[in-house]
């Protein structure tokens, strides 16, 4: 019995509570109009009642599917072990699991027939158990929906608070969904964890950070990973590199500069054009920024380097990765500069002014210093979205661990060795494999680090002119 | 009195003052079709206080701001009719604003330091301007300013903690001493004391008078006892008009027009 079903009852729990609820208020209202009195004045309106009974049916109801969702597969895998049949599986292994995937599948109509002669007599107790473990889900997630709608019922009088109640109810809702985000953060910070101390154990972390020499091999038996492959020195090199040094190259200059133009000289009607047309630019899936780079920027590069005279310019290079990231990153870094320097006080630039400023020195000498924390902010946020770009690197930079200034040379970046070591053929417990998990932590941390800064940054900004 | 052409009276009264510093010809502003200033004739002369009264939207603080033409920063703001400095028409299309500013500079109704130290507030001035030949000489430029604002005493041994720091009596009078180091001819100030209390407003007003024997001082004040302090001139605006303009004393104690009675006595504004 597919979890849809029991959604759709417990919210018919709900509407049910509802409809009763309401009409219970509306009796209470137009009880003494009967006998020839006045309306009652209720405390809340019915449809408030209605919405407390409903969720007082409906949340427990939905709370309870939850948890017998996790559960009823383990119950039912009990169920099946226990039957006298399951005494001819093997032991242990990918066979043992695929003889009961085959028999739950069959038993719960998803397969035709069995692939495995050993799953068959595990059809008729698989299908007994799950269709037992389903009644038993459906009449409890009636009798708590039940029993929950009914005990609010009971408390409904005409000056019941029922509008508080519900508010309070909304309340806790919206809270439960900001958590889910938060609590996400968590999650993918613990799966992180968990696998970059298993890659730990396998590979010191000293030769991880701090070697030189890039080579996983996932082909190799994982009992003799050596931690001289696993220096990610160059990887955090050619991260930096691009991401941080090369487009910010690119970036600071010319979104400053933007914005700078936008929010003093520009017009206001060319500034009502160009500031989205900009921020498309931060629209473009990375992807097509990605061939950009590699089909029209990198040829080109080599190209002019070539006839320059450099021998090492790569079709994969530094530089056509990073000024093409620059280049995307250019609206996040005008966007928070326009933004800090449209915070500076006009008082401030009226006084730099009429003290006989030009507009660029006004600009130079106190918009910009004024504006700087908030900058400094922008420019932080822009290079962790750098240094976490996979695409872009993925198509232009190249897999070669190069330790090198030479930015016309091929090389690699944390992210895109996340996708080599997790789209390669090794397996999940392999040190190579693994390393990926230990990159990612790495990034996480350092990104983490840059939004913290630059939130604070900003914050103490923001008081500084309140 | 026979009620003579107002324009007339302005020029004609202060015989005793010697030629005008500024001297407005039918001024009038507008911002897009909307008329702030309808042809305001005034002159301003040099070691005097002239307070520019009247009710809130009278167009007092816009007729102050097209004197160093800091209007030209409000887009739709345009201004008619022309207005001399020492005889040369600022809005003239060959006029350095850049050098009028310097030479007619300005005091905001909210103290606005920049975010600097004290001392790189007063030497922003003289740098841009590039009127400091050394760095002894820019020294001598902060204190000489500073003195001048009466506010040296009191900072310095903190020159280099920020002019954000300082109370807001102290950064209004930070302000003064940054437009003093430029070495002005005009000093405009818009309602320089709204923003401060009285023992600040009262600082303030003295400076002011100290002030005069060396500048045109033109003051933007919305308090009738202010005016009556510090200026010698006054200006009375009411609906973007000059109404009346003459010797402060004469304003308060004897107008001729029945609009500025009644402004002064307090009947409306």
């Amino acid at each position: 019995m597919s979890p849809a079903i029991f959604v759709l009852l417990a919210i018919g729990l709900g509407l049910v509570g509802w409809l009763a609820a309401r009409s219970r208020a509306w009796a209470f209202a137009t009880a003494n109009a009967a006998s020839g009195g006045g309306r009652v004045r209720l405390h809340s309106l019915p449809s408030y009642h209605g919405w407390y009974v409903a969720l007082w049916a409906f949340i427990p109801a939905i709370v309870f599917v939850m948890i017998w969702n996790a559960i009823s597969p383990h119950l039912v895998m009990q169920a099946i072990l226990a039957d006298p049949a399951a005494a001819q599986l093997p032991e242990f292994g990918i066979t043992r699991d695929t003889v009961l995937a085959e028999a739950l599948a069959v038993a719960s109509g998803n397969a035709n027939g069995v692939f495995n002669p050993l799953a068959t007599p595990l059809v008729e107790p698989a299908t007994a158990a799950m269709q037992r473990y389903a009644i038993i889900g459906v009449i409890v997630t009636i009798l708590i929906g039940f029993t929950g709608g009914i005990l609010a019922f009971l408390r409904l009088k005409p000056d019941f608070t029922a509008r508080t109640r519900v508010e309070r109810a909304v309340m806790m809702i919206l809270l439960l969904a900001s958590l889910v985000a938060i609590l996400t953060t968590f999650g993918i910070l613990a799966s992180l964890v968990f696998e970059t101390i298993r890659f730990f154990g396998m590979v010191n972390p000293i030769d991880f950070l701090f070697g030189t020499h890039w080579s996983p091999d996932p082909m190799r038996d994982p009992a003799y990973a050596d931690g001289a492959d696993y220096g990610a020195l160059p990887l955090f090199w050619g991260t930096i590199y691009i991401g941080a040094i090369i487009a910010m190259i690119v970036a600071i200059p010319l979104g400053l500069m933007s914005a700078i133009y936008l929010t003093q000289y520009a017009n206001s009607t060319f500034r009502k054009w160009m500031k989205p047309l900009l921020e498309i630019l931060a629209g473009v899936p990375t992807v097509v920024y990605g061939y950009f780079a590699a089909l029209t920027v990198a040829p080109f590069i080599r190209d002019v380097a070539k006839s320059a005279g450099i021998a090492s310019a790569s079709s994969e290079s530094a530089i056509a990765a990073g000024l093409v990231m620059g280049v995307m990153i250019i609206p996040f870094v005008s966007s928070m500069a326009d933004d800090s320097i449209a915070a500076v006080p006009s008082a401030m630039r009226d006084g730099s002014l009429a003290m006989g400023a030009t507009k660029s020195e006004t600009i130079r000498r106190v918009l910009v210093p004024a504006a700087l924390p908030g900058i400094v902010a922008g420019v932080m946020l822009a290079i962790s979205r750098a240094i976490g770009e996979t695409m872009i690197v993925v198509m232009a930079a190249g897999a070669a661990a190069n330790l090198t200034a030479n930015p016309f040379e091929s090389m690699t970046t944390v992210t895109y060795q996340i996708v080599a070591m997790l789209t390669g053929e090794g397996s999940f417990d392999h040190p190579a494999t693994l390393s990926a998990f230990a990159l990612g932590m790495v990034l996480f941390i350092v990104t983490l680090a840059l939004n913290f800064i630059a939130l604070r940054v900003v914050k103490r900004y923001r008081e500084a002119y309140e | 009195m026979n009620n003579p052409d107002l324009t007339s009276v302005a020029q004609a009264s202060f015989t005793d003052s010697g030629p005008a510093k500024i001297s407005a010809n039918k001024v009038s502003v507008y911002y897009g079709e909307k008329k702030a200033i309808d042809e305001v004739s005034i002159d301003i002369h040099t070691k005097y206080v002239t307070a520019f009264i009247g009710p809130s939207g009278c167009g007092k603080s816009t007729f102050l701001r097209t004197l160093n033409r800091m209007n030209d920063t409000i887009p739709s703001a345009r201004v008619d009719g022309e207005i001399l400095l020492d005889g040369d028409d600022i809005y003239r299309s060959k006029m350095d604003v850049v050098q009028l500013r310097a030479r007619v500079g300005m005091v905001f109704q909210k103290p606005n330091p920049f975010p600097k130290s004290i001392y790189e507030n007063i030497a922003y001035g003289p740098k841009i301007h590039g009127i400091a030949e050394s760095k002894g000489d820019l020294d001598g430029i902060v204190e000489q300013s500073l003195r001048r604002a009466g506010l040296w005493e009191e900072v310095k041994d903190r020159l280099s903690d920020s002019g954000t720091a300082l109370s807001g009596g102290q950064q209004q009078r930070l302000c003064i001493a940054r437009a003093i180091a430029v070495d002005p001819e005009v000093i405009l100030m818009d309602e320089p004391c709204s923003a401060l209390d009285p023992i600040a407003t009262a600082r303030i007003e003295e400076l002011i008078d100290e002030l005069r024997g060396r500048y045109a001082i033109v003051i933007v004040t919305h308090s009738m006892q202010q005016a009556a302090r510090v200026s010698q001139r006054t200006a009375f605006f009411h609906l973007g008009n000059l109404v009346e303009y003459g010797r402060t004393g004469d304003i308060f104690t004897n107008p001729r027009e029945e609009r500025t009675k009644d402004y002064i006595t307090g009947r409306y504004g």
